[in-house]
């Protein structure tokens, strides 16, 4: 409306029109940002408050620090001879030493609170198990090891899926009801089993019945020194996961693109440049892709953050050092500031997405400008 | 009107050659899992894939029995010859009796048995019998396999007899035994020792030291196949887990299904309906939901409380009653709020309630359905991937379980293809099923697509 006041001939009103668009558009994102904030305020606590079971991790904890302490004590020659009670009082102190490192001996609530405010600072702190390769104890250093595998990884796969169904979803919108639409059609059920399903087929079929490449990891053991043998090496143990991956999402992406593409290009107004006589790839960009782009880009967002997550179980059946199966292991140790910190960075990765689409609409679309945005 | 609506589309549905197959699947699906859970009750179930004593009279690791069949055939199944079919000769001398029971059976198979064992029962013995064992080959050969002391219940593992094995020129009693004369372990490397098919006996000579106590004896030749999905490393019949994975698997994404989709549906349209506050907290929640990764949650409830597949649908159920379809939903609600028929609803005074459970919700349950019958398999193939983790229901057997199970053996380095094909294929199946149905479901349901 505000819009159509302005446009009344006068130049003034429009500007004022613009700075109130402006201002609207500066207490939205300020709204925004402070709803994305509690969520990832909410978001995290309740990850820490689940990853330590409501403080009953610590119980088990303890009674570990004790086994180990008492295990250190009785093997170590050094206390052989020493009287029973002094060897108990030395193994108290040790538990103790131990218990007050982790600070278990204060309530769980007030740990909760510090845990949250060091999360959100990104503060990851130090890891109680793990450590990674190198021999870091440090949680960043652990999740930064294991980053980029699954960033090359599921990057590669994500990437490869998501352009060639955008593309292909193009080319068969327009070929809408042939032999190769109906096959697609028909092949879109098979997505219903996820990535590592698809997985154990091609490594039974490719690494077992014809052992043509490698059954997991990452890298040949011992790995190759020169970097293009290492390089030729890891692409051929990337072959069968991103294939799995490819294999699951394909069929259904394109069949959900094509109907999207299909449904857009029903829309009057292509029918209108269809009837001017427009050339068809001028359709497909000015008419079908321009208004369905804020979708394309959602979604390719979205998908930039899922990459970030990986995937626990297909990391676990190809064996592949990602950040999935770290997290995997990070939860069978009960290593919490891992598991937390693998939290915190995609809840914070995904709280930026969300707000940058919800810019990126502000901006895109007027109907959010002028109604405060969805709330 | 309604009932119109539906009907219609039913019979729309049959037009789609993928929805009918779907169905065909579904239904086989849910006949096996009524045959499975009246057949083979749940306790029995359970006690029976613990494992053990149920189990010993199978091979370990065979392959199915139609496997086989395609291979050309040839290998053999599980043989058990008992003393109660034999031929005893009794013979008392003072303070006992002697017996002869040959336990003779004819060997025609090709391939060698997977392994021998003689299973001894002699209950209520004051002095323990003893037994001296005698081969006899169709050759005539005879090859003494020793003299035992036997318990109560004696079981005679002769495959592992290391003695044995090196007076059959280095070769395992099962294939030793059963070889043609003169096999021995080096010339075994060079051409693979055949079977010498004919009549076998087992002789044995017991001693017993009691006027009336029995001895009853089982030679059991293990088979290279067993039934219809073979054996696992705990001699466990296959058939069992991929029977009962069936209603478990249903069940779990059926309940998983109509959990999230019926309570997320509820809440989107009480947001929608009550607007304010009320909305706004639900949207917030669901932000906060969709922060919360929701396969490592399952694995850290998994880890740290219990993998009991009830707790697992419950908190799937609750991680999805937020979860991000509520947008669509709202969309979809949205403006049938602005509806005239709701706006008749309140002239007439309906309450709140019954107008969100009543007018709100049916409006909207045509475009729910495809989505909900595709969210079904995803559900199945969750509880498998958990299971696939390690985190399967301990007790129950399910197809996750089997995955396992075969995972952790490293069943496709030893070649035990079926063991992973079986379960995999299953699981496959019952994705397809349902995707199938649920896709020609959305194109009959959802008006934007019925055109295309």
């Amino acid at each position: 409306m505000s819009r159509k006041s302005g446009a009344s001939a006068i130049q003034r009103p429009a500007r004022r029109g613009r700075l109130r668009d402006l201002r609207r558009l500066l207490a939205y994102t300020l709204k925004r940002l402070l709803a994305l904030f509690v969520t990832v305020l909410v978001g995290v606590y309740l990850t820490i408050v689940i990853a330590n079971m409501g403080g009953q991790v610590d119980e088990l904890r303890r009674v570990q620090i004790r086994s180990e302490a008492a295990e250190a004590v009785r093997a170590d020659p050094a206390f052989q001879d020493m009287p029973a009670e002094e060897r108990n009082a030395l193994i108290e102190r040790q538990v103790a030493l131990e218990v007050e490192r982790l600070r278990l001996d204060e309530p769980f609530a007030v740990r909760s609170v510090d845990y949250l405010q060091q999360a959100m600072r990104l503060d990851l702190g130090r890891a109680e198990q793990m450590h990674s390769d190198r021999g870091s104890r440090a949680v960043y250093d652990i999740i930064v090891e294991r980053l980029p595998a699954t960033l090359l990884l599921f990057g590669t796969a994500n990437l490869l899926v998501f352009f060639t169904s955008v593309f292909v979803a193009l080319w068969l919108s327009r070929r809408y009801g042939s032999a190769l639409d109906r096959s697609v059609v028909a092949l879109a059920p098979t997505s219903a089993a996820p990535g590592w399903f698809y997985g154990i087929f091609l490594i039974l079929v490719f690494a077992f019945v014809t052992p043509l490449l490698p059954p997991g990891g990452m890298v040949a053991v011992p790995p190759p020194e020169a970097s293009w043998e290492y390089a030729a090496s890891v692409a051929r143990h990337m072959l069968l996961p991103v294939a799995a991956m490819f294999l699951s999402q394909i069929f259904i992406s394109i069949y959900s693109w094509r109907t999207f593409f299909l449904i857009h290009s029903s829309e009057d107004y292509v029918e209108m440049a269809r009837a001017k006589g427009l050339p068809s790839h001028t359709i497909e960009r000015r008419y079908i892709l321009r208004p369905t782009l804020s979708p394309i880009v959602t979604s390719f967002l979205l998908m930039l953050i899922g990459l970030w997550s990986g995937a626990i179980i297909l990391e676990q059946v190809f064996n592949w050092p990602g950040l999935g199966s770290l997290l995997f292991r990070a939860i069978g140790y009960r290593d919490t500031p891992v598991i937390i910190g693998a939290v915190v960075i995609f809840a914070y990765l995904l709280a930026a997405t969300v707000f940058v689409l919800d810019i990126l609409y502000a901006l895109l679309d007027p109907r959010v400008r002028l109604e405060g945005g969805p709330s | 009107m309604m009932g119109g609506r539906w009907g219609e589309g039913l019979r729309e549905l049959r037009r789609y050659p993928s929805a009918l197959m779907g169905l065909a699947i579904i239904a086989a699906l849910v006949a096996i899992s009524f045959y499975t859970v009246v057949a083979i009750p749940y306790s029995e179930a359970l006690a029976q894939w613990r494992g053990g004593e149920v189990w010993q009279r199978n091979p370990v690791n065979a392959a199915p029995v139609w496997l086989d069949r395609l291979a050309g055939g040839g290998a053999p199944r599980t043989q058990v010859v008992t003393s109660a079919e034999a031929e005893v000769e009794e013979s008392a001398f003072t303070g006992g009796r002697r017996l002869r029971i040959p336990l003779a059976f004819d060997y025609e198979a090709e391939q060698f048995p997977s392994e021998l064992t003689l299973f001894l029962h002699a209950r209520g013995h004051d002095q323990r019998p003893f037994v001296r064992l005698l081969w006899q080959t169709p050759d005539g050969r005879e090859v003494p396999l020793g003299g035992y002391r036997i318990g109560a219940e004696e079981r005679i593992s002769l495959s592992q007899d290391r003695a044995l094995e090196r007076r059959l020129g280095g070769l395992v009693p099962h294939i030793g035994l059963l070889a043609e004369p003169g096999m021995t372990a080096e010339r075994a490397a060079e051409a693979a020792p055949s079977v010498l098919p004919g009549r076998y006996t087992l002789l044995m000579d017991v001693l017993l030291f009691d006027e009336a106590a029995r001895v009853d004896a089982e030679l059991v030749l293990y088979g290279r196949v067993h039934g219809l999905a073979g054996t696992d490393h705990q001699r466990r019949d296959l058939s069992l887990a991929l029977l009962w994975g069936t209603p478990v698997a249903l069940a779990f994404g059926l309940l998983a299904a109509v959990g999230t989709t019926v309570t997320t549906l509820v809440i989107a349209a009480v947001g929608v309906w009550y607007r304010g506050w009320v909305d706004a907290t639900i949207q917030r929640l669901t932000e906060v939901n969709m922060i919360l990764p929701i396969l490592p949650i399952l694995v850290m409830v998994g880890t740290l409380y219990s993998t009991s597949i009830w707790l697992m649908l419950g908190v799937v159920v609750v991680l999805g009653i937020f979860s991000a379809s509520i947008k669509m939903y709202r969309a979809m609600l949205l403006p049938i709020r602005e509806a005239p028929y709701i706006e008749a609803a309140r002239a007439y005074g309906a309450s709140n309630a019954r107008i969100v459970l009543r007018y709100l919700i049916p409006r909207i349950l045509p475009v729910l359905i495809p989505t909900f019958v595709t969210l079904i398999p995803t559900f199945v193939f969750l509880e498998a991937s958990l299971a696939v983790l390690g985190l399967g229901d301990p007790l129950l057997p399910t197809w996750g379980k089997v995955l396992n199970d075969a995972q952790s053996q490293s069943a496709l380095y030893n070649g035990y293809y079926y063991w992973v094909v079986s379960p995999a294929v299953l699981l496959m199946l019952t994705g397809l099923g349902f995707a199938m149905l649920g896709f020609a479901l959305d194109r009959v349901f959802n008006p934007r697509l019925r055109s295309l």
